[in-house]
């Protein structure tokens, strides 16, 4: 039990990425056509943490994973009839807006917040897991703030892989520029660390493990305290989808030669 | 209107050999915020100050004589590290010096760390991935929602308001270098807990899940964000062919072939990506840092050339940033490259890479 972890997953909800999506403005800002009618699925950088922190806690005996959702209850109630079923976790949910266009920062204050009133949370053996972007917002900046909310210094972002050590210590790799890894070695928890893909598959659906996640889940959205989210000073002065449509020429009946020919032309072309 | 100030943050390129601008005094990021900042200065006229994040900032104050800016800097072996604890206590120190209604960034790796958590410490608000900024008796700021499907302009009443500036999006300054005063601002450092070791390569095992050999075996990276020609492979490399074979083999030589050849950089669909966890034919010099699209990068080249790839939105939106669009597709129907691509080329990838490829080789011979 000497690296048992505390792992908080923080991850949104966010329309299946497969959907078409057209913006509306309403009296409370910016949003989706039809948003509440959008198949929704887990946010998927965030799906990557949430794996990556069951893997990590079924190798540390002891450990514990809390997955902390902010969404409209219907919508969470749904996406987890499917996450819950891949690995154990505790859910801590708050009823609150779904979508991009509500602030980080109100965000960050809310889940913060939340995480701060865990029941049995020790913040010295805790890592911050999520998405290092959202697929909504993709801002990118939710977990720092949480983070700096929490006191915790040490924070990775674009995280694929963690490697935990005997001594509690901890080597972390992170994206960088170029298609690199930045290697680190972090003493210990507390730590952020924000997911890009990581190594693992998604794990295959357990009925066993939706089981035994659904007798916390559902006590869990009842007790889902509503959440506000203030603008801050935010204002969207448009909001639109990209009007840009290309005239495609569809080349039919060129040889590979002659294709060939005139890519290599336009490849060397200014 | 509130009289605006302007901080331009910027660090050195580090020094590890494996950095793709070492060498440069400043990254290529950071002097193309130093454009963004300087134009937003001058139409706001608000006075300029850019501050250096580095071990030793001199090299890089004296690239931005020319700026004519108040050029500020914090020095130390601990910034010779791209790390959360050091870098964010450098910029809040700069950032306090200051006081600057608006704060420019590059969304480099090392700043896209740490650039929320110094806007919290010092009582500020930012918005990330910007694109342009605009606007007329205020500061409008273009980025993107939803994976780049969803554009919006949005400005923001609080400050200091930090903006993270997207690669791409701006020249790179580059004015004479000369002689450049830099004011050295102290930085109290916390508990360093972090140590950075190294960059590395992308695993070959990344796409099979098993972690071990972290080098690349190619000797040379597939993933180059200053080429001009982003080459993306679909799922079709690996599927059976016409003679109802798979040839993974030939297809890895081919578009390797071709980077060489080209000095392109590689893109892959996710379904390419994700087949080596499937227990399907892989190309084995990908892994998931070359993924475009929903869950992986949107990369910013001049050029783009798409082959073998299904038309599905999540490709769209990895190549929402490419200017010009080529696409080679058996499928004449293809949904994804009408209105999307500038050409489509309905041909078996094989043999037209194969062609262009000796092409490539005749040229160079």
């Amino acid at each position: 039990m000497a690296n048992a972890l505390h792992i908080v997953v923080c991850a949104g909800v966010v329309p299946d990425p497969l959907q078409t999506l057209e913006p509306v403005t309403g009296p409370n800002g910016p949003g989706l056509k039809s948003e509440v009618v959008l198949p929704a699925t887990l946010d998927p950088w965030a799906a990557s943490a949430l794996y990556e922190a069951a893997n990590l806690a079924a190798r540390n005996p002891g450990s514990k994973v809390w997955l902390v959702s902010l969404g409209p209850k219907a919508k969470l109630q749904q996406v987890m009839m499917t996450v819950a079923q891949k690995v154990p976790f505790e859910l801590v949910s708050i009823d609150g807006p779904i979508g991009g266009f509500p602030d980080a920062h109100s965000t960050a204050v809310v889940l913060a917040g939340t995480i701060e009133s865990i029941q049995g949370l020790d913040r010295t053996k805790c890592l911050l897991f999520g998405g290092w972007e959202s697929a909504t917002r993709g801002a990118g900046v939710t977990l720092q703030l949480i983070g700096e909310r929490l006191g915790i210094a040490d924070q990775f972002q674009g995280v694929d892989q963690i490697d935990l050590r005997d001594d509690g210590s901890f080597e972390v790799l992170e994206r960088v520029e170029g298609g690199k890894h930045q290697v680190s070695i972090c003493a210990g928890t507390p730590a952020v660390l924000g997911w890009a893909t990581g190594n693992l598959a998604e794990p295959r659906n357990n009925p066993q493990v939706g089981m035994a996640n659904m007798r916390t889940i559902m006590p869990a959205l009842q007790k889902a305290k509503p959440a506000t989210l203030p603008a801050n000073g935010l204002h969207y002065v448009s909001v639109s989808l990209p009007k840009q449509q290309r005239t495609t020429r569809i080349v039919k009946d060129l040889s590979p030669d002659e294709i060939a020919r005139e890519l290599v032309e336009w490849i060397g072309a200014e | 209107m509130t009289m605006e100030s302007v901080l331009i943050l910027t660090h050195d390129a580090l020094s590890d050999e494996n950095r793709s601008d070492r060498g440069a005094a400043l990254t290529k990021a950071s002097l193309e915020a130093v454009t963004a900042g300087m134009e937003l200065a001058a139409r706001l006229s608000a006075p300029l100050t850019i501050g250096i994040v580095a071990a030793d900032p001199k090299a890089a104050a004296s690239t931005l004589a020319s700026t004519g800016a108040r050029l500020l800097g914090v020095s130390g072996d601990a910034f010779a590290q791209a790390r959360y604890a050091s870098d964010a206590a450098a910029c809040e120190a700069l950032c306090r010096a200051v006081s600057a209604s608006i704060v420019l960034a590059p969304a480099s790796s090392r700043f896209a760390r740490v650039a929320a958590g110094v806007a919290h410490r010092i009582g500020g608000f930012i918005d990330t991935h910007i694109t342009a900024i605009g606007g007329t008796e205020t500061v409008e700021a273009t980025r993107w929602f939803y994976r780049q499907r969803v554009e919006a302009v949005l400005r923001r009443d609080a400050r200091p308001w930090f903006l993270l500036l997207d690669a791409g999006t701006h020249a790179a300054f580059a004015g004479a270098p000369g002689p450049a005063q830099v004011e050295q601002v102290p930085v109290e450092l916390p508990k360093l807990r972090t140590t950075v070791t190294g960059l590395q390569a992308p695993a070959q095992e990344a796409q099979t899940g098993a972690p071990g050999d972290r080098s690349s075996s190619l000797g040379w990276e597939t993933i180059r964000p200053d080429a001009k020609l982003l080459f993306v492979a679909g799922a079709g490399w690996t599927k059976k062919q016409h003679d109802s074979q798979v040839h993974a083999v030939e297809a890895g030589e081919l578009i390797l072939g071709f980077l060489r050849l080209a000095g392109a950089s590689l893109g892959s669909s996710k379904s390419l990506v994700d087949q080596g966890g499937e227990g399907q034919p892989v190309l084995p010099f990908l892994s998931h840092m070359n993924q475009i699209g929903q869950t992986g990068s949107t990369p910013r080249h001049a050029k783009g050339l798409s082959t073998c790839c299904h038309g599905e939105e999540p490709h769209v939106v990895g190549w929402r940033f490419i200017a010009e669009r080529r696409a080679i597709n058996l499928d004449p129907n293809c949904g994804w490259t009408r209105g999307k691509a500038d050409v489509v080329y309905i041909a078996d990838a094989f043999q037209v890479m194969a062609k262009v490829n000796a092409l490539l080789n005749a040229e160079k011979a």
